[in-house]
Order: C-alpha cells, then sequence, then structure tokens
C-alpha cells in the first residue's frame, strides 16, 4: 500500500530503536502515555515495546472512546432502541460494550431492538432519508476527530427538515481528560505523553501548550503508524533528557499548531460544553464532553425522548483510574482476569482489545511468561 | 417427485416468488422438486424418489460433515451461496483427507423468495457439485414466512471415504514441524464486506470459494509427514491455528512477512480496521507437516492451480499455554489471539 507501507518498515524501525537504545540514560526510567487507543493499537499489532529499551515503559491511556463510555449512557442508548422503538444506528465496535445488568447493543438486538452498524453517520442520515417513518437516532461517540461529521449531520438534518433523525451526543474532550489524569488524587507516574494523532488534526497541537506547561510534563503529537510511534518516543526521551517539557509535533504531515478551524466552528454552532460528564475508568471529569445546544434540541435524542441517564458507577473493585494513571499495572487489580475479562469486562481498560488491561491480558501475560 | 404433473403451467422462473405452497408438501412443492432440483441434480439416486437414498457402502472409513450456509447478499463476485455450500462441505471432508462421493441438501426457503433466484442458485449448486465429482443423492425443502429467513439458508451434508493409510488430524502437529497456506488469505471475507449494504465499497476482490479435494488429494500423495489439514473458514487463519494448537498441545509462531495476503484486500482491510488473518476463506487450506518435507509440500501446493500463491508460514513450537504468536517484520512479536466475539471494525 503506498503512502502506508513506509511508514511499517521494518529495517526502519530496527534503526530507530537502535537510535533510541543510544539515547535513553540507563540510570532513569521513562514512563510515556500513550493518550490513543490508535497508539495502542499499532504498539500490540507490530510489538513495538519488545523494541524499545527495558526502561522505557509505553502506558496505554483512556483514549479509546468505546471503552471510556460509561454504563449510564450505554444503558441510554439501549433504551432508546427498547424502550423508544427507535433504530439505533452505531459505529460497529460499541456492541459488545456491556451495560447494566450484563446488557449490551448485541443483546439489546437479539432482544428485539433494531440495531444498526454504520461506518458513518451518513449512513444513518441515508437511512432517515430513505424511510421517513422510521425514527433514526445515531449514537454519537467519540473524540474531538469524530465530533464535526455529527455536527454536519445535524446541520444537514436542519437544512433537509428531516425530522425523524436524531443523535445521542456522547463526544468527549482529550484536554480535559489529560488534565483529570494529571490532576486527580495520587497524581501521575508519567513522565511524557505520546500526543493524540487524528484529535490534533481538528484541535491543533497548541491545544496542549498549558497542559505540558503547567504539568511539567512533554507533549509530542504522534501519527499512528510504528514508525511515527518510535519517532514519538525518541523525540519524549530527548525532551526528558534535557529537562524539557514542551509541545512537539512529528505528525506533521496532518497537524498543524492551529488545527482544522472550519471544522471547529461547525462544532461550536451545534455543540456546548457539558458542566460534567462520567467516564469508565475516570469518573466524573469537568468539562469533558459535548451537549447538543438547546436551540438545536430538535434533533437531540436526549430531549425528543426524554431520555433521562443515570449515573452507574464502575465496580468497587476496578482499578482503571489507578491504571490509567500509570500507578497501577493491570496485575494489581483484585478483578484482573477473574471476574473482569475480555469476554465480560467490567472497566474500562478491559472493553476494548486496545485497553491497557486487555491488552495484558492477551499479549502481556504472554511475554511477561515467556519460556526462556 | 415421481407424482406425474397434474399442473398444466410449468413453474415461472422468471417472475414467480416462492410461496407457502412450495414447502406444504403438495403439487406446488413437487412440482418444484421435479422442475427445478431434479432437474438439476438428476442422479440414480435421486431418481429413485423415496424418502432416502440408498446407496452401495464404499470402502474404507466414512468422513461425514455437515455445514449450515447462511450468507448476505446471497450473490457475491466469485460464487453464491449455491455453490459455497458444496464447497464448504466437500472441504470439509477432504481436510481429513476423505474422497468426497456424496452431498444431501436441505433448503429452508423464504417466503418471497424470487423463483429466478432460487434457479440460479440450485444450477450453482448443482454445477459445483458435478465440478466437485460428488452426487446430491438425496434433499428437503422447507418455506418459511416472509421475515423468517433471510432468501436462502442451505445445509449440506457431505459422505466420503478416507483411504487406508491416510490419518490426518489437528491434534497431530509436533514441535519443529512447519506451517504451510494454499495461498491468499482474506478474500472472501473482504469480497462479501465489500458487498454489504451499509459498508458497499469498491473492491476488485473475488471470492476464493473452491473445492479443494483434489489439491488435498495431491498434498497427501506428495507428503508422508503431512500432519493435518484445514480450511481457515469464518474466524480466518487466527481462528484456525488457534483451535489446531489447543488440539495438539503446542504453540504457533508465524512469521508476518511470509503471510500471502492481496495488496487490495490488506487495503480494503486497513480501511475497515480489519485484520486479514481474521477474515474468512471458503477456497484456502493451511497445512502442518514435519519441516524436512515443508519444501516438498510447498512445490506440491504450488503444482496445483489452487495453489500457486502457497507459502511457509511458520513453525510449531512447544509451548503448553497454546499461544499462536506473530513475528512481526520489526523484529517485535505479536500474539494471534482468538477472536473475540464478532469482527468489528475498530473506530480508532
Amino acid at each position: 500500500m503506498k503512502y502506508v507501507d513506509e511508514f511499517r518498515d521494518g529495517h526502519a524501525a530496527r534503526a530507530l530503536a537502535a537510535e533510541i537504545a543510544a539515547v535513553v540514560q540507563p540510570d532513569r526510567q521513562y514512563r510515556l502515555m500513550e493518550f490513543c487507543g490508535g497508539h495502542t493499537h499499532a504498539i500490540a499489532r507490530y510489538g513495538l515495546s519488545a523494541l524499545l529499551p527495558d526502561n522505557v515503559e509505553l502506558i496505554h491511556g483512556p483514549g479509546c472512546p468505546v471503552c471510556v463510555l460509561p454504563i449510564g449512557r450505554l444503558d441510554g442508548a439501549i433504551a432508546l432502541t427498547l424502550e423508544h422503538g427507535v433504530t439505533l444506528c452505531t459505529y460497529g465496535d460499541t456492541l459488545r460494550v456491556p451495560g447494566s445488568g450484563r446488557m449490551s447493543l448485541y443483546k439489546a438486538r437479539a432482544a428485539g431492538g433494531d440495531v444498526r452498524m454504520v461506518y458513518s453517520v451518513d449512513d444513518a442520515l441515508a437511512l432517515a432519508r430513505a424511510e421517513p417513518q422510521r425514527q433514526v437516532v445515531f449514537f454519537a461517540i467519540g473524540f474531538e476527530t469524530t465530533t464535526p461529521p455529527t455536527a454536519l449531520a445535524l446541520l444537514t438534518a436542519r437544512a433537509e427538515g428531516l425530522n425523524n433523525f436524531s443523535v445521542y451526543a456522547n463526544h468527549v474532550l482529550t484536554p480535559a481528560a489529560m488534565r483529570h489524569l494529571l490532576a486527580s488524587g495520587d497524581g501521575v507516574a508519567l513522565d511524557g505523553f505520546i500526543g493524540p494523532s487524528h484529535v490534533s488534526t481538528v484541535i491543533g497541537s497548541d491545544a496542549y501548550a498549558d497542559i505540558a506547561r503547567d504539568s511539567g510534563k512533554p507533549v509530542v503529537i504522534t501519527g499512528f503508524e510504528p514508525l511515527d510511534v518510535l519517532i514519538g518516543v525518541r523525540m519524549l526521551i530527548e525532551q526528558i533528557n534535557q529537562g524539557r517539557a514542551e509541545v512537539e509535533n512529528q505528525f506533521i504531515r496532518a497537524v498543524t499548531a492551529t488545527g482544522n478551524r472550519k471544522a471547529r466552528q461547525v462544532v461550536d454552532e451545534v455543540f456546548a460544553l457539558r458542566p460534567v460528564f462520567d467516564w469508565r475508568g475516570l469518573g466524573e471529569v469537568a468539562a469533558s464532553a459535548l451537549a447538543i445546544r438547546p436551540e438545536w434540541s430538535a434533533w437531540d435524542a436526549e430531549v425528543k425522548f426524554g431520555l433521562t441517564t443515570h449515573s452507574v458507577a464502575d465496580n468497587k473493585a476496578c482499578e482503571c483510574g489507578a491504571i490509567l494513571q500509570g500507578r497501577k499495572k493491570p496485575q494489581d487489580c483484585k478483578v484482573f482476569a477473574t471476574v473482569c475479562t475480555p469476554d465480560n469486562p467490567l472497566g474500562a481498560c478491559m472493553v476494548s482489545s486496545e485497553g491497557a488491561c486487555a491488552a495484558h491480558y492477551a499479549y502481556g501475560r504472554f511475554v511477561s511468561k515467556e519460556p526462556a | 417427485m415421481s407424482i406425474k404433473p397434474g399442473y398444466t403451467r410449468p413453474l415461472d422462473l422468471k417472475h414467480g416468488r416462492v410461496d407457502m405452497t412450495h414447502g406444504s408438501g403438495g403439487r406446488a412443492m413437487a412440482q418444484l422438486i421435479h422442475e427445478l432440483f431434479a432437474a438439476e441434480f438428476g442422479n440414480e439416486w435421486l431418481a429413485q424418489g423415496n424418502d432416502q437414498a440408498i446407496v452401495p457402502p464404499p470402502g474404507g472409513r466414512l468422513a461425514v460433515a455437515t455445514d449450515g450456509h447462511v450468507v448476505s447478499p446471497l450473490f457475491f463476485p466469485g460464487g453464491d451461496i449455491g455453490s459455497l455450500a458444496v464447497h464448504g462441505t466437500v472441504n470439509d471432508l477432504a481436510m481429513g483427507g476423505a474422497t468426497p462421493l456424496y452431498l444431501t441438501v436441505g433448503f429452508i426457503l423464504e417466503e418471497g423468495l424470487p423463483l429466478a433466484d432460487l434457479a440460479r442458485i440450485v444450477r450453482s449448486l448443482a454445477h459445483a457439485a458435478r465440478e466437485a465429482g460428488v452426487a446430491v443423492i438425496t434433499g428437503d425443502t422447507k418455506v418459511v414466512e416472509q421475515g423468517k429467513g433471510d432468501g436462502v439458508f442451505i445445509t449440506t451434508t457431505g459422505i466420503g471415504v478416507v483411504p487406508d493409510g491416510v490419518n490426518l488430524s489437528g491434534h497431530l502437529a509436533q514441535p519443529g514441524d512447519a506451517v504451510l497456506v494454499s495461498g491468499m488469505l482474506g478474500d472472501h471475507g473482504v469480497a462479501i464486506l465489500s458487498q454489504r449494504e451499509g459498508l458497499a465499497f469498491a473492491a476488485d476482490v473475488v471470492s476464493d470459494s473452491a473445492a479443494l479435494h483434489t489439491l488435498a488429494a495431491q498434498l497427501i500423495a506428495a507428503c508422508p509427514s503431512l500432519r493435518l489439514m484445514r480450511d481457515p473458514t469464518r474466524g480466518g487463519l487466527a481462528t484456525t491455528l488457534n483451535e489446531i494448537a489447543v488440539q495438539s498441545g503446542v504453540g504457533i509462531r508465524l512469521d508476518e512477512a511470509a503471510i500471502p495476503v492481496r495488496p487490495v484486500v490488506r487495503a480494503a482491510c486497513e480501511f475497515l480496521g480489519l485484520d486479514p488473518l481474521y477474515c474468512a476463506n471458503e477456497g484456502k487450506l493451511t497445512a502442518i507437516c514435519a519441516a524436512a518435507d515443508a519444501p516438498a509440500l510447498l512445490a506440491a501446493m504450488r503444482a496445483h492451480p489452487l495453489g500457486q500463491d502457497a507459502a511457509i508460514i511458520g513453525e510449531v513450537i512447544a509451548d503448553p499455554r497454546c499461544f499462536v504468536r506473530a513475528r512481526t517484520p520489526f523484529g517485535g512479536e505479536r500474539l494471534v489471539d482468538w477472536l473475540n466475539g464478532e469482527m468489528l471494525p475498530r473506530i480508532c
């Protein structure tokens, strides 16, 4: 694949690994959090951890929108389809996320709910156009990357007078989650961030300036390809060695300092900040999610169907919060690999294969017990 | 079937549709069987018109396999549910070293299915059966109300005979053995996905649906140390190798760079957030043999039209945890785990 294979070249990767090995200071620990699930995926998929020196540790962050979707909001989606009889259009990987009472959208579908997997909000719009008698709700989740398309869909729905289309908005914000991780409780055991890739194309690298300044932790915006990740790691290590804590941009082929203004304008037109939002694994995070503005309430599924979402606490034994802050390891959690498994996940870190616990369940157990 | 037509008008295979009478056991059903199924499948056993087919016992051990086929869409690039229903079952027999002999076919039809579609499927099934050298010796047809089926479901059961001296089984893989595949992976899965409503994308991919019994026979002849063969259908190569690893109590280490995947399949998977190792195949097999015989087995695969892109992709290793892992082109290793739930596209 042209323009993809170039970023997955094994020889270049080994050369980069050698460079990283040459710059690390052996007497210090480098704990780097990759915020995004996309990075976690690349790291697991290409076995990047194995290429890094032992004192460079990659910590999987909360940047998987499916994983951090709180139980209460998922219950809301299930209620929309089972109680309100709507056709719920959703991205594929939300289907198996567990809600209350071991329910999921998969099980809602089996129970007679009309749940459809779509690749894009456009598919939901097309369905609403084609079947005007059907109430179509788009289950909008994701970080800043998926928010502009949802906003555009609302603009389209209003322009076309599509009154049988609405959006169940669950969009969340990356910088707010990073600030929350850095500020909460016992603090973090992190030395730097591999910064978001696609999110930053929208919000720009400047969006992290205060995070780097206030926390004293460097942030390197990094692409999702394996060579990107290795370069980002090298850049972070160099900053840490030099005692710098700046925002740097490795992903210059797509990210600018200011991001995509047009996209943000569209988002601002339709969405407003929620004062607080639940995150699975993190609990309540202030100013971390978006709600549809009141003037757009005709297309807001929460208003339209009088949906009340309840806050459902994560399992008490779940250590996702501490794991996401780098303070604990998956194996430190009492329910890890006992009550909480990939087939029956309790916490955010086990929900998606990209979560820290799921990755450790599948991959970490395997490398840590590798026979000699 | 031998009821002589009391009907006057032949089946309208152009504009007609399946209705409930086609499964009722009455004249309409007899007509459907007579004009379509018997006409297409025609053989001496079916012609007996009894509730059962009576066939002579073949020499050797019997192999029996059954497979239900539910595919959407019914027609896809490179095949349809009819040919698939033959290939799926014939391949299950062939993977055990059996020569396929007979097939039984059960149709569940949904009321409203165009008869033209049914005829096309039945002809395709008959054609695939002839090509695979199997006779459809008995069958069944049921009709379900509209909305209670997905057009057509087809269940086929195959009967074959395993020659003496052929002993292939999933529990026979040993550390040190070589792992091979007969060609490009993921074609069927991606061809189907490219046609799905809501996912439709333009990819020039054709299903690999094919009967593998002649390839299998060549491999058995060429490789005395052949331990097992398996066709990586649902769940793809990753799932099949995990099954084998558990059955044999071994681990498997793949060399990712050696696994053949078409660039267009790789690109489609990249685009959809899928992994070709988990995509279905309907005309590929994976085989395990002693390392010393691997070059001969590879040559035998490549000598067959269905094995031209064959490759040696890995080795069996000792591992009581039965992990399948892959050496990445980066020098790292990743676990190639069981599929968790259904294969779903990733959002990020």
